[in-house]
């Protein structure tokens, strides 16, 4: 039976909530190879460079927010009814959600979108960040509350799942794909209560005209204590997925579950105290709440380290239950034209190479060297650009034949993408990197000045532009296959094929009954984490208000 | 819990690695002196810039071989660095104040570790040495609107001779 066929409602909300996300993915990816072409100059026939940033705007809204939102929703709806094998307790509550978030990304979208309609009164030209004091339209800032609030609600439709089934299994283990949503929705309340008070109480207020001034630095703090652990709300379900689904695919089993579990309660418990990391270079803040912030970062580093390790013994595994032997040898027995499993390795390499440049710009003092030049966004397109994308697509492989109870269809298509997505992103990503090294910005239209010449660390700036402009081509022709594919599948089929796929799960090496209960006990882990925030973030906050909530003050300025 | 012996191994190099990163940033900061831009640059009122000691921004000598650059970064130009290039003399340590009079902006010499926020009501306090005659791009890194592309400037380290000359 396929998970439609078991949960026909569920796979509705999953199907859905799929469908927005690599929709939101398609267009934002096309504004994603804009800006390549744009800014390295090679075709600068779409948008004028002061509308690049409206595009700009779009493509981290769409992909950072709502992209992977929604994808996490699906695949989060998809885990937990399964693993619980239990539908949600309420398919019009779900709805609700999923309206909810659905209506604030269009509205936010609109909104940013109106910036390239001049007779439109509409724009948020201020990036996915939105620093004060660049003013958006409130309608932007609305919409982003009205989206939060839908995911806030989302996880509330998770945990009353969860209830439910624990008032019928009081002494059962947490399934482990149950416990991963969970640890990763109560990392999300905790961290998006700062983006939520910095809207809400400050820019929401502030661009109604209700409140004359706030505080720039202090409204761009409330953001990066949610802007790191958003990052975590991207990967987790990218981890979601290799540790659970991935061992699958290898054709063996997950290595050891107690480690799965004991991975995502460190991120629940360091994801938040890490938010100064991407203010090393800000005024206004002490020194030695930077090095806590760094030395938080770097123990973050050890879930992900123990995730690689785990992973590649379970893909291992896989490789010598396929007969592989020796060595290395159960590498060429994998299902390399498996584009579930392919996207998935793929993406699991791009993170290492990620991890690598991440751990530089963790490094306080080196960072100077790195801040907001283009080896930022080169880095976090290895981790959100691929690790967490290329694994949703992947997990769309082989999730939509069971949501839509269609076979894959353009298979071939589906072998090459990830590939393909490999490819382009190597361009791309590696060129970015050294551009960065180079002093090249980010963020910005045209990296070409009169006054300033970039000398090239290694490899010369023109090879670096045309490398960029060609992997963000590749890439979006990439993500075109991919949408090919799964709406093909969705659309081309009347749900009644025998599938090749199906949502059972075999039994990790080394199961739950390894571990110590106490690994279970969520309220305490919250405890933890939020002990650690208040360390993190207790002081530095109150001397930012200590001279007054709004002061130093700034006036709104459109852009 | 039972955990795997390689397993066990990696966790210790991984914590190792950890540490050992740790270790490399804290070594920076007190063996070369890398310091981090922090709150020593007070704040300030950027609606009044012109009542505070960036009435009149640019290089102010204040001993033998050192000298204060006070910046202000407005949409879309440093004052000074981009209608004239900020010029301090080769052997001489400098120290930055940068502030920013609209919209957040970034301060960065390209190819360099100089690289600062530039936040309404706050000031970035940096030193850097000057060693050799040298000619840095100044770049706003921090996206600050419609123009953003277009800001960027000059810092000119002229031979120590030749800037006495000048007087600047």
């Amino acid at each position: 039976m396929a998970y439609v066929d078991d949960f026909p409602t569920d796979a509705r909300i999953v199907r859905w909530n799929m469908a927005v996300a690599f929709l939101a993915l398609g267009v934002g990816g096309l504004f994603g190879m804009v800006q390549a072409l744009h800014r390295t100059g090679v075709f600068r026939g779409f948008v004028s460079s002061a509308d690049y940033y409206t595009v700009l705007t779009g493509h981290g809204v769409l992909l950072a927010l709502v992209f992977t939102t929604f994808a996490l929703a699906g695949l989060f709806t998809w885990g937990v009814t399964r693993s619980l094998d239990r539908s949600l307790p309420s398919p019009r509550f779900s709805m609700a959600w999923f309206s909810l978030m659905l209506v604030g990304a269009i509205t936010a979208a609109v909104t940013i979108l109106g910036g390239l309609v001049p007779s439109m009164p509409l724009s948020a030209d201020v990036l996915y960040t939105f620093y004060a004091p660049m003013k958006a339209h409130p309608l932007f800032y609305i919409g982003l509350t009205l989206f939060i609030v839908g995911s806030w609600l989302a996880g509330v439709d998770w945990f009353r799942t969860y209830w439910h089934w624990r008032g019928d299994n009081p002494d059962e283990r947490i399934p482990l794909q149950t416990f991963m949503v969970l640890t990763t929705m109560l990392m999300w309340y905790i961290s998006s209560a700062g983006v939520a008070v910095e809207v809400l109480f400050f820019l929401l207020p502030w661009s109604l005209g209700l409140i004359a001034e706030v505080d720039p630095l202090l409204t761009r703090t409330l953001f990066w204590y949610f802007g790191h652990p958003v990052v975590y709300f991207w990967l987790m379900p990218a981890y979601f997925i290799w540790y659970t689904v991935l061992p699958k695919l290898s054709g063996g089993r997950l290595f050891s579950d107690p480690l799965a579990r004991v991975v995502f309660v460190l991120f629940l418990l360091l994801s938040t105290p890490v938010g100064f990391h991407h203010q090393y270079v800000d005024p206004g803040i002490p020194e030695g709440f930077k090095f806590i912030a760094m030395t938080n970062t770097m123990f973050l580093l050890l879930p992900s380290l123990l995730t690689a390790f785990t992973v590649v013994a379970s893909i291992e595994h896989g490789g010598r239950q396929r007969g592989g032997e020796g060595r290395l040898g159960w590498l060429r027995t994998l299902p390399w034209d498996e584009p579930a499993f392919a996207g998935c390795v793929l993406a699991g390499l791009m993170f290492a190479a990620g991890g690598f440049s991440g751990m530089i710009n963790a490094g306080m003092n080196i960072n100077y060297l790195v801040h907001n030049t283009l080896w930022v966004p080169g880095h976090f397109h290895l981790t959100v650009g691929t690790a967490s994308a290329l694994t949703f697509m992947a997990a769309g492989y082989w999730l939509f034949p069971q949501i839509t109870g269609n076979r894959l269809r353009f298979r071939t298509l589906a072998t090459i993408q990830p590939y393909l997505w490999f490819i382009g992103m190597t361009f791309m990503s590696n060129a970015m990197h050294r551009a960065g090294l180079a002093g090249i910005p980010r963020r910005t239209a045209e990296p070409q000045y009169d006054s300033v010449t970039f000398q090239g660390v290694v490899g010369g700036v023109s090879e670096m532009r045309l490398q960029i402009a060609l992997g963000g081509t590749l890439l979006f022709v990439a993500l075109l296959l991919f949408l090919i594919v799964v709406f093909g599948t969705w659309l081309g089929g009347d749900g009644t094929d025998s599938l090749r796929v199906n949502s059972s799960i075999p039994a990790p090496l080394s199961g739950p009954e390894h571990s110590p209960k106490i690994l279970d006990n969520l309220k305490l882990w919250t405890a933890v984490a939020i002990v650690l925030i208040v360390l993190a973030y207790g002081l530095p906050l109150s001397a930012l208000v200590a001279d007054g909530l709004f002061a130093p003050g700034s006036p709104p300025i459109p852009v | 819990m039972e955990i795997h012996r390689y397993e066990k191994l990696w966790t210790v190099a991984a914590l190792l690695l950890i540490v050992g990163l740790i270790a490399t940033v804290t070594y920076g900061a007190v063996g070369p002196g890398v310091t981090m831009v922090d709150d020593s640059g007070g704040t300030v009122d950027a609606q009044s810039l012109g009542d505070t000691e960036f009435s009149d921004p640019g290089v102010t000598q204040v001993d033998n071989n050192e000298y204060e650059v006070h910046v202000v970064a407005r949409q879309f130009l440093f004052q000074p660095g981009t209608a004239e290039p900020i010029r301090v003399p080769a052997n001489s340590e400098v120290t930055f104040y940068i502030t920013a009079a609209d919209v957040v902006h970034g301060f960065e010499l390209a190819g360099t570790n100089v690289n600062t926020m530039a936040i309404p009501g706050q000031v970035a306090e940096v030193t850097v040495r000057f060693d050799e005659p040298a000619q840095y791009g100044i770049v706003c890194h921090e996206y600050c609107g419609a123009g953003h592309h277009t800001m960027a400037g000059q810092l000119v380290v002229v031979p120590e001779d030749e800037y006495d000359t000048e007087g600047s």
